[in-house]
């Protein structure tokens, strides 16, 4: 019988009345990879920061290496040899490397020394586990793929025997996430045990040995990789059958929407995010943008809508010219029917402190139906809202509700709502079902389906390969803020993965 | 999901909350009142009676709201935009110059109904223009306001002691001040309304302009609620890029929710130079900018909240007059300590209680708290 | 040889002046790199001020009123932590709340313990902070150019003058040379790093604070102890909100503070100087324009023409776990 690393029993984690944990047990073998799947919100997160001592458990017990572990802050999990690779990495921009990985673990009172020994045992640990990186790089002056080895030599330099990922290649391109899987293995093969929290079942099959289900704060199933499929763990990740792809019909794509021409954007410290790019949407299509996170989709939607100032490029919208590089601001596409499902709800979209009501008029509160000349028409902004929540099933069905009190679901919709009910030619969406639960996926891409169906115009961009491979009719493939690709629907995720990786470069820049 | 701070009942949140916060305030201003050696009890007696005891207290105590409703106002108005205008002292003292050269020019000529609205014209311009400086470089720099506007404090009384030694004052007189204004400058009082049910009132400076500072209570509550141009500035507060995302102008926005702001705190001046002193003079605003920080706290940047606020602070300056006379161990300055310790108490330590009371609404009715459906789901 | 005296003498009052200035910048740097923006290094400043010269001449010690200065500045300080690190409150609402305590309490209880209308009594020579004569500073006062600034510019000043100068080198070895100083620069850019790290961020910022209350507690010190033979209402009249001022001039660093100080302390000895004084070609100049200029050289920076002053970036912002 293997060893076990780490015990959980009977864990159980309430947030005010939401329970995030309930009841979990979980036995983590020694020396192995072990995922957890889940969908967002499932409470991986939250079981691991107990874990970490980021959160303490309301009941239940921990053990380590067998014997009960008290862990009550990141400290104790430390010193008992567990490390966390965080989401979002908790790296201080501008320090270095070596300032990084001593915070909080620093030999010496003094800077200098404790520099001094960080800078041998890093070299130490980069030989045996080829964790390359310069010790006096500026962190923000890195690439994310380093970055994330800097967070994994962070842990590995306060003798992390236990390592957890936490969603750890949300952000990396497929050939950073191979690389990153190969130092995994070579961890496992110097006897550290390794979690990897996960939502893709791609990585799951590839990497780990044993793979546990979480549902709804519950943990529903441990499995032997080898002896399980992606099907059986989809299928136990939302409790029913998923349906893969949605039901459509052939696109009967007309004349061109929007026409975008050598495109180029920079960004707010002045990187260049997206370079001379140029596409067409036409009317009655879905257009896919496809890419990892960070290579420029957000800066172009941002653009496309008016919100970021363009460098270059001229955009015609139903055949007649934007200026995106001067005076367009989103309230002027808006007027000639260009409508924006954001990618960030919570603070672009919506303005969760405010009433349901009030956000079923953002961007549009200047239209003549919701006033009386300088006076806001509270009746009729509520009327149109209540008829929008009953049109999208909306819950709860309160228009006069906070925001904040929706589930994510309900608040995309309630962004959906107002956005298509305006009856736009041209949607452009940005992760249209990120945060958002199963019922609410399933919903979203309907509606979008109809909108094409409807001869709209519709741009997509997702870092979700399934749903853009699903949804659209046309993908394109953004790297390093170009296209480079177009495939159709019926491309693979290999060939696609491919591109998103910048494989193919020269091929498409023919 | 649920926030840290999560559902009350409105009336917990908007009325319990900022009575406890007060309370604790008033019981350690008691302690205040200990250490000097005066008994608390006897303190707030004579506070309260002080305030509202006469109808003479009773006028002086609205002299004095008079004035915290406009620098209040003029805080919450900043505060729904998302700024915080800690420069209605100096808006409002630079007003005075705008009064001032108003009333010297027209108090001989015409009669006061129509120099005060040339009056309040020229104190809004006036706070406006002083509070436009920062807020086109907030806009247009990113200059942080709280420190432009703190530093404009200052610029506004080097410039308000040129102004009145260099050409405000008559050339024969040594004080730093106006003459006199006439008349036509001189606001009537309203010492009748209150003297209609009953009360006797020797003199008292409750003026005209209070009723203008409740009109203003009512114009801010319909522009941040009920206009297109609130709606945009509630808007860019809570969310600078949802704002951006609804084509609503970052620079326009806050230059003119300033403007706005900086026109109230400018009115705030003609309360204590048309309605009281008759003059301009040195100082006159005395930290009523400031005072406008607590009262705008205190009431939850709602104008009704803001208007019972700045009642219970001119409850405070007028009591306390009362105080500092009845118990000589206790200054003026007993009122600046509580001041402080209601900005502490109700600003920011406005959430030290909530947990407490959320526990106790939770333990008697569940429901009350959004607890009951979690816990029908996880049966 | 006059206009060098008059020179050497602007250039001692601007020391003079520059001290709680620098002083208060420093304690400002220590919150701010932290985190924690602090308006009420004034409020700060003052209870300092006043604790001081009380102390002071109720027990006849100049070294036990310097205690008491920055005891009392220290507790005012962890009621800014209580409010803004413990209970996540509004920054600047907790300084402008501790101002007001601080200019409305210092007049009461002063008034309550010496009854001479808020001020202290004045402090005997022993009860102040003298002047330090430096070996040799009188032989060589009558040497050309260096005598002069040996005996009026280096030597004759009281030990927190010596003390404000030597913070500086001091406050930089603390802040880039030390684990404190990592941890203290961590926690003001990214806390959450630090907090994930296994420290704790709050204990972290109440340090920073404490040192910020130190040194206010020495700049109010410096004003009622040094400066002037006692507490007088509202002494330190605006000084914190300069030293604010100066803070963002010096982008957050100890050496620019300095020099950032010296100037506004340079500014304000020259108005005294040229009050009343015409100068050549501009004329007479009003000394509000020289009392206003430190405000509008701040405003000026700020609005970018003198660079970017860019602050720590958790500035202000309570750290709150996320989900």
């Amino acid at each position: 019988m293997a060893q076990a690393a780490i015990e959980l029993i009977g864990i159980n984690k309430s947030f005010g009345a939401v329970r995030a944990n309930r009841d979990i047990n979980l036995e983590i073998v020694r020396g192995t990879i072990h995922g957890i799947v889940g969908e967002n919100g499932a409470g991986k997160s939250t079981l691991m920061s107990i874990l970490y001592g980021f959160y303490q458990a309301d009941s239940g017990e921990i053990r380590v290496g067998g014997k009960p572990a008290s862990i009550k802050t990141p400290n104790d999990a430390i010193a008992l040899g567990i490390g966390m690779v965080h989401q979002h990495f908790m790296l201080v921009d501008n320090f270095t490397v070596l300032e990084n990985v001593i915070l909080g673990a620093e030999s010496d009172a003094l800077l200098t020394k404790s520099i001094a020994k960080a800078r041998s045992e890093l070299e130490r640990l980069e030989r045996e586990y080829g964790l390359e990186v310069d010790p006096d790089a500026i962190i923000e002056e890195l690439p994310v793929g380093l970055q994330q080895r800097v967070e994994i030599l962070k842990a590995l330099y306060r003798g992390a025997e236990i390592l957890i990922l936490d969603e750890p290649t949300g952000v990396l391109t497929p050939a950073e996430a191979d690389h990153l899987f190969r130092i995994l293995k070579q961890l496992k093969e110097q006897g550290k045990t390794v979690v990897l929290i996960t939502h893709k079942l791609r990585e799951i099959m590839a990497i780990t040995d044993t793979v546990s289900v979480m549902r709804q704060g519950t943990m529903v199933a441990t499995r032997e990789t080898r002896k399980t499929t992606v099907e059986e763990l989809a299928e136990l990740m939302v409790g029913r059958r998923v349906l893969l792809r949605v039901e459509k019909g052939e696109a009967e794509a007309g004349g061109v929407k929007l026409a975008v021409k050598n495109l180029t954007v920079k960004d707010s410290r002045g990187v260049t995010m997206v370079d001379d790019i140029s596409f067409d949407i036409r009317a009655g299509e879905i257009v896919g943008i496809a890419g990892v996170a960070g290579n420029g989709q957000s800066e172009l939607l941002e653009a496309i809508s008016g919100i970021r100032r363009a460098v270059s490029g001229s955009v015609m919208l139903d055949g007649k010219p934007i200026d995106l590089t001067g005076a367009a601001d989103p309230g002027e596409l808006r007027d000639r029917g260009l409508a924006h499902v954001p990618e960030d709800r919570h603070h672009v979209g919506l303005v969760l402190a405010f009433e349901e009501n009030e956000n079923s008029i953002l961007g549009y509160h200047d239209d003549p139906r919701y006033l009386k000349g300088p006076f806001l028409d509270i009746d009729a902004i509520r009327n149109d809202a209540r008829d929008k929540i009953t049109k999208y099933d909306i819950r709860p069905a309160d228009c006069r509700l906070k925001t904040a009190n929706f589930s994510g679901g309900n608040q995309q919709k309630i962004v959906l709502a107002r956005e298509m009910e305006q009856d736009p030619g041209v949607l452009i969406v940005g992760q249209p079902t990120r945060g958002v639960d199963v019922g609410a996926i399933e919903f979203i891409h309907k509606r979008l389906i109809a909108m094409r169906d409807q001869g709209k115009a519709v741009l997509v961009v997702s870092v979700e390969l399934d749903e853009i491979r699903s949804l659209s009719d046309r993908i394109l493939v953004m790297f390093a803020g170009r296209i480079v690709g177009e495939r159709g629907p019926e491309a693979t995720e290999g060939e696609l993965g491919l591109l998103m990786a910048g494989v193919e470069q020269r091929e498409a820049a023919e | 999901m649920s926030t840290p701070y999560a559902k009350l009942p409105a009336w917990a949140d908007y009325g319990l909350i900022p009575v406890i916060n007060l309370a604790v305030a008033f019981v350690v201003a008691g302690f205040v009142v200990m250490l000097v050696g005066e008994n608390p009890f006897r303190a707030a007696v004579i506070l309260v009676e002080g305030a509202f005891g006469k109808g003479q207290g009773i006028a002086f105590t609205l002299f004095y709201a008079t004035t915290f409703i406009f620098s209040g106002l003029s805080v919450a108005v900043a505060a729904h935009c998302g700024l915080f205008n800690i420069g209605g002292e100096g808006q409002g003292y630079i007003a005075g110059l705008g009064i001032g050269i108003v009333c010297l020019a027209f108090d001989s000529v015409l009669p006061w109904w129509l120099t005060f609205p040339i009056a309040i014209i020229a104190a809004a311009a006036m706070g406006a223009l002083w509070a436009l400086i920062p807020a086109y470089l907030q806009a247009k720099r990113g200059s942080h306001i709280v420190i432009t506007t703190i530093m404009f404090n200052f610029i506004a009384a080097s410039v308000m002691v040129y102004a009145l030694v260099g050409f405000l004052k008559p050339p024969s007189s040594m004080a730093p001040q106006t003459r006199t204004f006439l008349d036509g400058a001189q606001l009537p009082k309203l010492n009748w309304v209150i003297e209609l049910f009953g009360a006797k009132i020797r003199s008292a400076p409750l003026n005209i302009s209070f009723l203008l500072a409740l009109v203003m209570a009512f114009l801010v509550w319909l522009l941040i609620w009920r206009t297109r141009l609130g709606y945009e500035m509630r808007t860019y507060g809570h969310s600078p890029k949802a704002a951006r995302y609804a084509g609503i102008s970052e620079t326009r926005i806050i230059i003119i929710a300033m403007m706005i702001s900086g026109a109230l705190a400018g009115m705030m001046a003609l309360n204590p130079t048309m309605g009281d002193q008759h003059n301009v003079a040195l100082d006159f605003v005395s930290g009523a900018g400031f005072v406008g920080i607590a009262v705008a706290l205190m009431g939850r940047l709602h104008p009704v909240g803001i208007v019972l606020a700045a009642i219970l602070f001119g409850m405070l300056y007028q009591g306390g007059a009362e105080l500092a006379f009845e118990m000589p161990a206790i200054s003026r300055d007993m009122i600046v300590i509580i001041q402080g310790l209601v900005i502490l108490f109700a600003g920011a330590l406005e959430h030290m209680f909530r947990p407490y009371v959320q526990a106790l609404f939770a333990s008697i009715s569940p429901r009350s708290v959004g607890i009951e459906a979690a816990k029908g789901k996880g049966a | 040889m006059d206009l060098f005296n008059a020179f050497i003498q602007i250039l001692d009052s601007t020391i003079r002046l520059s001290v709680p200035l620098l002083l208060a910048c420093l304690a400002g740097l220590y919150s701010e790199r932290a985190g924690i923006f602090d308006i009420g290094l004034e409020g700060k400043m003052l209870v300092g001020a006043f604790a001081g010269a009380a102390a002071a001449s109720v027990f006849h010690s100049a070294l036990l009123g310097l205690g008491m200065a920055i005891l009392i500045s220290v507790a005012f300080a962890m009621i800014h932590g209580f409010a803004s690190i413990t209970h996540r409150g509004n920054q600047i609402v907790s300084g402008v709340a501790i101002n007001f305590i601080a200019a409305g309490s210092t007049i009461m209880l002063g008034q309550h313990w010496f009854q001479q209308g808020g001020r202290t009594p004045a402090l005997a020579p022993g009860e102040r902070f003298g002047a330090i004569t430096w070996p040799g500073a009188d032989a060589l006062r009558d040497v050309p150019i260096l005598g002069p600034i040996y005996a009026e510019l280096i030597s004759g000043h009281s030990i927190l003058v010596y003390i404000a100068f030597l913070m500086v080198p001091f406050t930089w070895w603390v802040l880039f040379r030390t684990r404190f100083g990592l941890r203290l620069r961590a926690v003001g850019e990214n806390p959450a790093a630090v907090d994930t790290a296994g420290i704790s961020v709050a204990w972290l910022r109440y340090r920073a604070l404490i040192c910020t209350g130190v040194l206010t507690g020495i700049a109010g010190a410096y004003l009622s102890m040094v400066q002037n033979g006692g507490f007088v209402k509202d002494m330190t009249a605006g000084k914190g909100y300069i030293a604010l001022a100066a803070l963002i001039f010096a982008k957050w660093k100890p050496v620019n503070a300095m020099f950032a100080c010296l100037l506004f302390g340079f500014l304000d000895a020259l108005s005294i100087r040229l009050q009343g004084t015409p100068l050549p070609v501009i004329g007479k100049v009003p000394v509000q324009f020289m009392q206003a200029l430190p405000y509008v050289l701040t405003v000026i920076l700020l609005a970018g023409f003198i660079g970017k002053a860019i602050p720590p970036r958790a500035g202000g912002v309570p750290y709150v776990k996320e989900r």
